[in-house]
């Protein structure tokens, strides 16, 4: 098993509700998040083209963020997806500054917090929060072990690029371009 | 004159409010200790059934709670066509308008205390009294008509049916005039049927969408984002008209960044290239249109390359983009837009986009604009209402006869005393609309207000307006109240609940409580003659098949079409609602009305040197001003910029980032500054900017100067002459480096 998102560019509209879905269903407090858009504009007007990205955690295959921990209290979890356990992290930061991605902040209660796909969603059979609230349904989510998959079937069809992969992390937040 | 009306400061919290805010909070600030990650959160099973309105999209969907027992999220109901279970960002950010500790409180009193106006809290029963004394003397001295209700917002039905049963029926909504007007007159005219909400663009199977300075994605209008998005998954072109680089934009086959306030000279060339090029559909215009030959004539010389020389946008782009879209015909949207109310030919504009729909043959077509249904929900029985003698229309003699809704911004004006006017407003009911904001030219509408005898505003929160009331009605938000019940236009016809998933927190109330403990204030309780809303609710929902009790269950209940087809069949004969039953290309109605029949373009007011044209705009995350002290939203985006082009902002050393202020042409400055965004996205000859900020009010904790208001540069009102619009787009700014005043009142 292995946990995989794909967000389309082409169909997001940076519209930022996948940031306050996260936010209302996990409790984030207000000032913080688990998930971002960024927005790229290239070119001069009017040859102009955007690229929009709804961006969190890439639940990398080899995370330096678990490899730093001196705790691990970072650790792998089920289908990879990589999860802080509250009350073993004391809050050190080493794992927000091996972040490529920026993905990790710390909780005002002392922890480090990020994204874990809603796992406690994905254990009932749901999807996690922000793809199941998008309006523009810009986001794939699955087991890429299981070709079926709603992410297994569109990275099949679809081009697509991951952030940063010279780091070597492994990620396996897809960006559908 | 003096003025009768000081603004005045809704005070801080009482130690009671603090105590419930604090409390109230708790989703936020005492679970902010998430629950140790991979365990999760247990779900509640229970979830009470909700419609959204936060917007006028008015989305259904549910309200969880948390093993606590407090309003935890709010997500979209499965069932329902407008939201399609998705909520946008601000429906999902409901719960923040609901913990927001600066909401209205308790109901209160101007009075006035050692010289100087002051609120007093005051009980529901003694501000219930106080308004139908009010009343009833304005009634006694100048006729129950000189009472409007504005309104935008869903308890404004409640008050709608108080101010009839009272002999008014001077409803205005800003709605109308300030916004979709335009449009819905232009298709009126031309289809003999408006546009209505939720728009009945079939956008999901649309092989072609056009839009027209409309942002679809920035205005977050939930079920047409949605569908733009499925029309992008099918491949569906899309081109966009704006002179800044919208997101819309971003996903479009054609782009055309068109010099602003020229829109119709580039719609007449669309026309001409349609007609001279005989890519319109023949058989539909024959079948179905009125005037061709006139229109035909009518744009004979407006050729791209005539086009070209106003709009700056290359004629093989204009020819290109008319081919797409006869390509696609009748699967193809001229989208009508909403916020329509630009430059004062408004609806002419509009009516230039109708044309173009009728030639290529889309209206009643799969892939354009379909036929929707709505459920005829029956309104609780009650005596006749009374027949008003006269109404808004006496103070526009001979004027606006084709606007079939009252123009928000007539009431204001027919509200500054005029012995010319046939009918002139002493007192205003203003219900979730923060009027000061809403309709352009701020200080006339603070003149009417200064001539009012009694105004009286409903709201949750201290939005500017409340400052100027005699009475504030402090509401409870959605979330914790029954309200009417929705059934919209749409595909299928539908029905959908709105129940309170809390009880209303501070000293708040529902405006069918207000409106009815009003009503007996008033001996007009015969109107109200429901014992609960329960009891009304249900009794409406068991005369259309369902009831109360279901609808609790299931939130939203969708029924199978009762009549004709979503689309016109191949060879169905149909008669339009207009003067010639078919749809007037030539329009007979505006003939007769004395103005243009077909579309003409007529040249805007250009910016003079070191001005630009102030333009704005939606962002996904708020709706106008009303969301802007949401704290879940505020984190999303918590003030505007000012767009800049990169060669402007050079001229006038402009840093990105940097905090500007924007002056218009009459030398109105911004009260507080924005921050300029230095970017490529908008044309050199516009700055933009969302609208929705700058509030001036400190109760607003969150939102009090955060950005700049466009509302207040917007002091130059360009009047459709058709149907009363106020066009706000014929402003122009320039930048300023400082403030104007030390201090900005509040």
């Amino acid at each position: 098993m292995r946990y995989a998102m794909a967000v389309d560019t082409k169909k997001c509209v940076g519209c930022s509700d996948c940031v306050v879905a996260c936010q209302t269903e996990n409790n984030v407090p207000i000032g913080y998040c688990r998930d971002w858009v960024v927005e790229i504009t290239d070119g001069t007007y009017p040859q102009l083209e955007i690229e929009l990205r709804s961006e969190r955690c890439n639940q990398c295959d080899n995370s330096p963020c678990v490899r730093c921990c001196p705790t691990g209290a970072s650790h792998y979890s089920d289908g990879g997806i990589v999860l802080v356990t509250a009350n073993k992290c004391i809050g050190c930061g080493a794992c927000i500054q091996s972040c490529p991605y920026d993905a990790r902040y710390s909780h005002p209660d002392g922890h480090v917090d990020k994204c874990t796909f809603c796992i406690h969603r994905i254990k009932k059979g749901l999807e996690p929060a922000c793809v199941s609230a998008c309006p523009t349904k810009c986001m794939y989510f699955g087991d890429l072990d299981n070709p079926k998959s709603p992410v297994s079937e569109i990275l099949k069809v679809r081009k697509y690029k991951t952030l940063i992969p010279e780091a070597g992390t492994d990620p396996q937040l897809y960006f559908l371009i | 004159m003096a003025n009768r009306r000081d603004f005045i400061k809704i005070s801080g919290l009482g130690l009671g409010g603090l105590a419930i805010s604090a409390s109230g909070l708790g989703v936020y600030s005492n679970l902010s200790t998430s629950p140790p990650q991979g365990e999760g959160m247990k779900l509640d099973s229970t979830r009470t059934p909700t419609i959204c309105e936060i917007c006028f999209w008015k989305c259904a969907g549910w309200v969880y709670k948390n093993e606590e027992g407090k309003i935890w999220k709010v997500v979209g109901n499965d069932e329902d066509q407008h939201s399609n279970g998705r909520f946008c960002p601000r429906g999902t950010g409901g719960p923040g308008m609901y913990y927001d500790e600066d909401r209205l409180t308790t109901p209160k009193i101007r009075t006035e205390e050692r010289g100087k106006q002051v609120f007093k809290d005051v009980s529901w029963d003694e501000a219930f009294d106080y308004i139908a004394d009010k009343m009833k003397a304005i009634a006694d001295e100048h006729g129950p008509e000189c009472l409007a209700l504005l309104t935008h917002g869903s308890g404004g039905k409640y008050f709608g049916n108080l101010l009839k049963a009272f002999g008014s029926n001077n409803i205005a909504a800003p709605s109308y005039a300030q916004c979709r007007g335009p449009r819905e007159v232009a298709y009126h005219t031309t289809f003999g049927e408006g546009v209505g909400s939720p728009e009945r663009t079939d956008i999901r199977d649309t092989r072609c969408l056009v839009l027209i300075g409309s942002h679809l994605g920035e205005n977050m209008h939930n079920g047409q984002v949605q569908e733009m998005s499925d029309a992008i998954d099918k491949g569906a072109a899309i081109i966009t008209v704006d002179p800044r680089y919208s997101i819309a934009a971003s996903k479009s086959k054609y782009w055309l960044p068109i010099k602003p306030a020229t829109d119709l000279a580039l719609l007449l060339s669309w026309i001409h290239v349609i007609i001279e090029e005989g890519w319109y559909d023949k058989e539909y215009v024959e079948k179905y249109t009125y005037g061709f030959e006139q229109l035909k004539a009518h744009v004979k010389l407006m050729t791209p390359e005539w086009a070209y020389g106003i709009t700056t946008l290359k004629p093989e782009l204009i020819r290109e983009s008319a081919r797409e879209m006869a390509n696609a015909a009748p699967s193809v949207i001229i989208h009508p837009g909403r916020h329509v109310t630009w430059y004062g030919d408004d609806t002419q504009r509009s009516r230039a986009m109708a044309i173009l729909n009728a030639l290529l043959g889309s209206w009643g077509r799969r892939g354009g604009f379909y036929n929707p249904e709505t459920t005829s929900v029956p309104s609780w029985p009650h005596p006749p209402y009374p027949e008003p003698t006269k109404t808004w229309r006496d103070a526009f003699p001979g004027k606006y006869n084709l606007a079939y809704e009252t123009i928000a911004s007539g009431i204001c004006d027919a509200t500054i005393p005029d012995v010319n006017k046939g009918c002139n407003f002493k007192g205003w009911i203003v219900n979730g609309t923060n009027l000061v904001k809403t309709i352009p030219d701020t200080a006339k509408t603070l003149e009417a207000i200064q001539h009012l005898e009694l105004l009286v505003v409903i709201d949750t929160m201290p939005m500017a307006i409340t400052g100027w009331a005699d009475v504030v009605l402090p509401e409870c938000t959605y979330l914790e109240r029954y309200d009417t019940i929705r059934s919209s236009p749409h595909r299928k016809p539908s029905i959908a609940l709105r129940m309170p998933a809390a009880e209303p927190m501070y000293n708040t109330k529902p405006a069918y409580w207000m409106a009815k403990e009003l009503a007996k204030k008033l001996d007009l309780e015969e109107y109200f003659s429901w014992n609960s809303i329960e009891e009304m609710l249900d009794w409406q929902f068991k005369q259309v098949g369902s009831s109360l009790e279901e609808m609790q269950r299931i939130g939203v209940k969708t029924f199978e079409r009762s009549y004709d087809d979503l689309y016109f069949a191949p060879d169905e004969e149909h008669e339009f609602f207009t003067n010639t039953g078919k749809i007037e290309l030539y329009s007979t109605a505006l003939a007769a009305e004395g103005f243009d029949p077909l579309p003409k373009y007529t040249a805007h007011e250009e910016p003079s040197t070191g001005f630009y044209r102030l333009s704005y705009g939606r962002a996904p995350m708020h709706t106008f001003g009303r969301t802007a002290n949401n704290a879940l939203l505020k984190d999303l985006m918590e003030e505007n910029s000012a767009w800049i082009n990169p060669k402007v902002a050079g001229e006038w050393g402009i840093e990105n980032g940097q905090y500007i202020w924007l002056e218009n042409q009459d030398g109105v400055r911004s009260s507080f500054p924005i921050k300029a965004r230095v970017t490529e996205r908008v044309r050199w000859d516009t700055v933009y900017m969302v609208h929705g900020f700058g509030h001036t009010n400190k109760n607003l904790s969150r939102a009090y100067g955060k950005g700049a208001s466009d509302s207040e540069l917007i002091t130059k009102v360009l009047v459709d002459p058709i149907m009363g619009g106020t066009g706000m787009r014929g402003n122009f700014v320039t930048f300023k480096f400082e403030s104007k005043k030390e201090e900005v009142e509040s």
